[in-house]
C-alpha cells in the first residue's frame, strides 16, 4: 500500500515539479517504487522535467475515461527501473479531471506503489484540490519571499479542512521545503530566514533547497537534479528530505557549494 | 544608491524583518487557518449582534475597530444608545 504524498504551494513556479520529480528519483534510487503524477491538466511539465516528453501515449484522463489502462499510461523511467510517470493530459477542457476519476486512478496506484507523488498544479482550482483530496502527507513547497509564505499558509489551512484525511477527522501530515533559499543574503537580512519562516507557517520543516544553477542545468536536460549530478548541493538537500519524509531523523544542515569564505561561514548553518 | 548612503546603516539594513512582520500581521488577520485565527472575525459578528438585540440600532450603525497591538489584537465597539 502506497503513501500519498502532494506537493503543492499555492504559488506557482516556486519548485513544485523539480521538487516532484527530485524527491521521486530519491526516494526510487532508495529502492521503493514510486509513481509520480502529473496533475497539472492542460499545462503539464513534470514529463519534460524527467525527460520522458517524447514518450507520453496515454495520460492520466485517457485512464479516468477508460481508453486506457493504467499500465498502458504509465512511462516507466530509463535511469530508475522503479520509477514511474503518470503524465497530465494537455487538454483545455478544466473539467476533464473528475473527483470520482481520481480516486479510482488514485486506489489502483496505492495497490501498485510505495510511494505515489502527486505534483499539483499552482492555484487553489480544482485541480490543485483534487491533487491534495487524497494524500496522506503535503509537501509544502515556499521560497523565502511574501507572496510564497503567504500562499502557503493558504494552502495549508485548505490541507486541514479540505482533504479526505482532514474530513474524516485525520490530519494530513505536513511537510515543509524550502526552496531557492540563499543563505548569504538570509545571513545579511536581504533575505527572510528559515526561522522566520518556521515562526510564521509553523510547519515542520523537511529541508532547505539552496538556490543553485544545477536546477535549471538537470531541467535543461530533463533528469530530476538528484540524478543530473546527485553531488551537487540541491541533489545533496533533496535526498536529505527524502530520508526525513520516509521518518528518518538527520540533523537539519543546508547543503552549499558556495566556494567564498562568506559562503562557507553561512552555507552550512543549519536551522 | 549614492555613496553617501553606502555608510547609512538605515539604507544597508536588510529587508528581511519587514517583510516577516507584514506577514505576521497579514496572517494574523486574514484567518485562512480555521475558525482558531478567524476569532476576532468571530467576536465582531456576534457582539454587534448582541448589541442590536438590546439597543434598536441597525447593525451598520455599530462602529468596530479593529487594532493590533504587539502581544495582542483589540476590537473597539462604538453605540450610540437612542435617549
Amino acid at each position: 500500500m502506497a503513501k500519498i504524498v502532494v506537493v503543492t504551494s499555492g504559488k506557482g513556479g516556486v519548485g513544485k515539479t523539480t521538487s516532484t520529480a527530485a524527491l521521486g528519483a530519491a526516494l526510487a534510487q532508495s529502492g521503493k517504487t514510486v509513481a509520480v503524477v502529473d496533475f497539472d491538466v492542460g499545462l503539464r511539465n513534470l514529463d519534460l522535467v524527467m525527460g520522458a516528453e517524447r514518450r507520453v501515449v496515454f495520460d492520466f484522463i485517457n485512464v479516468i475515461h477508460g481508453t486506457a489502462k493504467l499500465s498502458q499510461a504509465l512511462i516507466r523511467d530509463k535511469r530508475l527501473d522503479t520509477l514511474w510517470l503518470l503524465p497530465a493530459s494537455q487538454t483545455r477542457d478544466k473539467d476533464a479531471l473528475t473527483a470520482a476519476g481520481v480516486a479510482k486512478v488514485i486506489a489502483q496506484l496505492r495497490q501498485k506503489f510505495d510511494w505515489v507523488i502527486c505534483d499539483s498544479p499552482a492555484g487553489i482550482e480544482r485541480g490543485a484540490m483534487l491533487a491534495m483530496r487524497h494524500a496522506d502527507a503535503a509537501v509544502i513547497v515556499t521560497n523565502p519571499e511574501v507572496s510564497s509564505v503567504r500562499d502557503s499558509d493558504r494552502i495549508i489551512g485548505l490541507l486541514d479542512a479540505k482533504t479526505l484525511k482532514a474530513e474524516q477527522g485525520e490530519r494530513v501530515e505536513k511537510h515543509l521545503l524550502i526552496t531557492r533559499y540563499d543563505a548569504v543574503r538570509a545571513g545579511k537580512g536581504e533575505m527572510m530566514s528559515i526561522d522566520d519562516v518556521l515562526e510564521i507557517l509553523s510547519v515542520p520543516l523537511l529541508g532547505v533547497v539552496p538556490e543553485s544553477q544545477e536546477v535549471l542545468r538537470a531541467s535543461n536536460i530533463g533528469a530530476p537534479v538528484t540524478l543530473s549530478d546527485a553531488s551537487s548541493a540541491p541533489a545533496r538537500a533533496y535526498c536529505d528530505a527524502m530520508r526525513r519524509l520516509k521518518g528518518e531523523d538527520l540533523p537539519m544542515t543546508i547543503p552549499s557549494d558556495a566556494k567564498n569564505l562568506f559562503g562557507k561561514l553561512f552555507g552550512r548553518r543549519a536551522a | 544608491m549614492s555613496i553617501f548612503n553606502w555608510f547609512n546603516w538605515e539604507h544597508r539594513r536588510g529587508t528581511a524583518p519587514v517583510a516577516r512582520d507584514r506577514l505576521k500581521v497579514l496572517l494574523a488577520h486574514e484567518g485562512t487557518r480555521g475558525t482558531k485565527s478567524d476569532l476576532l472575525g468571530l467576536l465582531r459578528a456576534e457582539i454587534v449582534a448582541v448589541i442590536c438585540r438590546y439597543v434598536s440600532v441597525e447593525p451598520d450603525k455599530v462602529q468596530v475597530k479593529m487594532g493590533r497591538r504587539v502581544k495582542a489584537s483589540t476590537l473597539a465597539f462604538e453605540v450610540e444608545v437612542p435617549a
